[in-house]
């Protein structure tokens, strides 16, 4: 029985149900704006202006789709580098998310990228500018979106039952897993440090030097919410049995790493004198409260051992948390964000279908390769 | 716990420490002025808003006229600097704005265009070296060539400088250069030759410090000769009275300089010229970054730490063919 439990299969089923239809509709609908928006400009799809040149493409396709899909490597780091085996029925699907997120994230800054024909030149010696954090954040992202496809490939091999070429890749996949929890370590801070330069503009509730840290410590601890979250959808949507043990001790660690950053958190803004800032009245302290409330109520929530074992109050946390995630990085670029007196933001409905039909694609896709590939743990009730 | 973990840890922390300690360790000072900087001094107070230097930079650069809107096409009156318009005169309004540069009920011009900082946000910001500035005469200079249209560096300058055409398929950042490539045939900055008041001035950076601080000592009232055009050049033919001026000239130490500075007798803060720190904002990012990756030191450490971590907890699959055991047995 316990072998089973950690034997990997595919789910089967038929694809196409009225759900996976509404997600390929959605998917469709993107597909036509971004063509407009590549014959007619940004401006013909979006809200954007020079007040704010970024909008929910960047802070919420890349900055929090990236984070959101940190599962893969928060598990990677519990599994391989902490050496928890116990959480390695996580590891896959989590790390199929991630595969997802972060190609999607990384294809989405196309979209994005006004002049999308030269982005080799992020990988070109002559042009590359190696002070630029948003330097850092492509080169890493996209070394990271590399190292995932290798790092998932023994799924695909398996599939297709290379067995020689998946016996020799295990053998340096050490490597590729060790790169995989480097990686985004790097990215992750750095999309944090994007914020810096930004100086006076950022308020002052969020800039800091600290950003390094903080966007780093959310990242992991949104892969942990959204295994947790992933595991309990996956559990009611395609109707198998839980995984609530392995869940409770899992958020005992998540707890434990949120009570270190809510303490950096709160320390910094202590130590910087910006606590006053939350209770001055406006879309900043606004945006705060909620983001901090986000984090601070999964603490109360998972306190004991007892509440742990709840998958409500798993479910509830995660959910928490992934919307502390979020905010604290729309806060960061866009509520935080201000360049001076006149400029506002509000994303364009073309603007909002274009998110949305990206993450009906990624939901699509998933489903798609848990019924088609060995993803999921086998359960012997299916 | 075992060893490898408690090295790992000991790396955790490690890393956790450089980052903490933040800029402290690496931060690099702010960059200094090139020797032979150029750039431009702006004086408010004799500035009489014509707007021929918004004319003249549309004409030398090929830019398009800004209609007012789609309703009043007839006039062309850009409203601020965009994708189409790279300096602008904007005016500064209070009460009844019926005398000219005081602070209550009065009114002033200013000039907003790139001030190519001495240590340029834009030029840190930029992934792929399309924001450059000159070693030499530190001009801040645009290669749409090489951008990617990315616009951190819109979303960077602290001067809301760079703007973006967003109503292009192939969009450009667009952005002034103190007309660098009027230089090769002996002409310069088009804003400051055709100022009739030298309320725009073309030079280098010292000499115009020096011609600004002339002006701050002079008594407020005072009749004097300005310069037109460039400084150096043979024209001080514009006579004037010196005026009330606000004893700051704005640009000599925001965020570690700018080369073009800026006089004026409203504070400039009126003129949305906020206060700033000397220290550059490009340097606190690029001390935060070195810290973090100086010669990738601290990254390969890491990666060699997580690499012997990773492989004694994968060891035991090696020549497992499934490896849904991993970490198990
Ligand atoms: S004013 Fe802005 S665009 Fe001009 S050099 Fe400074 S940072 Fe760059
Ligand atoms: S938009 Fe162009 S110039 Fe500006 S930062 Fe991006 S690549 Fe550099
Ligand atoms: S220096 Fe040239 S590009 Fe810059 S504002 Fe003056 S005329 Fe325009």
């Amino acid at each position: 029985m316990a072998n089973a439990q950690h034997a990997v299969a595919p789910l089967g089923g038929r694809l196409v149900t009225p759900v996976t239809v509404v997600l390929a509709g959605l998917t469709a609908i993107a597909g036509v704006i971004l063509l407009i928006r590549f014959f007619f400009g940004l401006g013909a799809v979006t809200n954007i202006s020079d007040g704010f040149p970024w909008g929910i493409w960047i802070a919420y396709d890349v900055m929090v789709g990236s984070a959101l899909a940190c599962g893969g490597y928060a598990m990677a780091l519990l599994v391989y580098i902490f050496n928890r085996g116990e959480y390695h029925p996580l590891v896959r699907p989590a790390l199929l998310a991630s595969l997802f997120g972060y190609t999607l994230a990384g294809a989405s800054v196309i979209f994005d990228l006004g002049r999308y024909w030269n982005v080799w030149h992020l990988f070109w010696p002559g042009y590359a500018q190696i002070n630029s954090v948003m330097f850092e954040v492509g080169v890493c992202i996209t070394a990271y979106i590399f190292v995932m496809w290798i790092e998932f490939s023994p799924v695909f091999l398996e599939k297709l039952g290379l067995k020689d070429v998946k016996r020799k890749l295990n053998k340096v996949l050490f490597f590729f897993i060790a790169l995989g929890v480097l990686l985004p370590s790097m990215h992750q801070s750095s999309l944090g440090s994007l914020l810096v330069v930004f100086g006076y503009q950022v308020h002052p509730l969020w800039q800091t030097v600290l950003l390094p840290l903080l966007f780093l410590l959310t990242a992991i601890l949104l892969g942990f919410a959204v295994v947790i979250f992933e595991a309990s959808i996956v559990s009611v949507g395609f109707k198998r049995p839980g995984e609530t043990p392995i869940l409770a001790s899992l958020s005992r660690i998540m707890y434990w790493l949120l009570a270190v950053y809510l303490v950096v958190r709160v320390g910094d803004l202590a130590w910087r004198g910006a606590l006053g800032a939350m209770f001055v009245p406006g879309f900043e302290a606004a945006g705060f409260w909620v983001e901090m409330l986000a984090f601070a109520a999964p603490l109360w929530l998972l306190a004991s051992a007892e509440s742990r074992q709840r998958r409500d109050r798993l479910f509830v946390s995660a959910v928490l948390l992934m919307l502390g995630g979020f905010m604290l990085r729309i806060n960061g670029f866009l509520i935080g964000y201000e360049t001076g007196p006149g400029w506002h933001y509000f994303p364009a409905v073309p603007e909002l279908m274009v998110t949305i039909g990206l993450i009906a694609f990624e939901i699509l896709a998933y489903i798609v390769f848990v019924r088609m590939l060995p993803v999921l743990p086998k359960h012997a009730t299916h | 716990m075992n060893l490898s973990r408690r090295n790992f840890l000991k790396g955790t922390v490690a890393g956790g420490a450089l980052l903490t300690a933040g800029t402290a360790a690496e931060a690099r000072p702010n960059k200094t002025m090139p020797p032979e900087a150029l750039g431009l001094l702006f004086d408010s107070t004799l500035c009489i808003g014509c707007k021929a230097c918004v004319a003249a930079c549309k004409r030398v650069n090929n830019l398009p006229p800004d209609p007012i809107s789609e309703e009043f096409p007839m006039w062309d009156a850009p409203l601020d600097i965009s994708g189409s318009t790279f300096n602008i005169i904007k005016v500064y309004n209070s009460g009844k704005a019926n005398r000219k540069d005081e602070e209550v009920d009065g009114y002033a011009f200013m000039k907003q265009s790139c001030l190519h900082c001495v240590d340029p946000s834009c030029v840190s910001a930029c992934p792929v070296s399309a924001m450059i500035k000159d070693p030499v005469n530190g001009i801040v200079a645009y290669d749409p060539d090489a951008c990617i249209g990315c616009r951190y560096c819109v979303a960077a300058c602290p001067f809301g400088v760079p703007r973006f055409q967003y109503d292009k398929a192939l969009p450009k950042i667009a952005k002034c250069e103190l007309c660098r490539h009027r230089i090769p045939d002996g002409h310069y900055a088009a804003c400051a030759e055709v100022c009739p008041t030298g309320a725009t001035l073309y030079g280098k950076v010292t000499d115009l410090g020096v011609e600004a601080h002339r002006r701050l000592a002079l008594k407020p009232g005072e009749k004097t000769s300005f310069p037109r055009g460039r400084l150096g050049g043979p024209d001080w033919s514009y006579q004037g009275v010196a005026g009330k001026y606000v004893q700051q000239v704005y640009g000599e130490k925001e965020l570690g300089g700018t080369q073009m500075i800026k006089l004026a007798a409203v504070p400039f803060d009126k003129l949305g010229h906020r206060p700033l720190p000397e220290r550059s904002y490009a340097s606190i990012s690029e001390g935060v970054q070195h810290t973090l990756y100086k010669y990738l030191a601290l990254p390969a450490v890491v990666l060699g730490v997580l690499s012997v971590v990773a492989k004694r907890n994968t060891k035991h699959e090696d020549d497992d063919d499934d490896s849904s055991g991993r970490g198990r047995k």
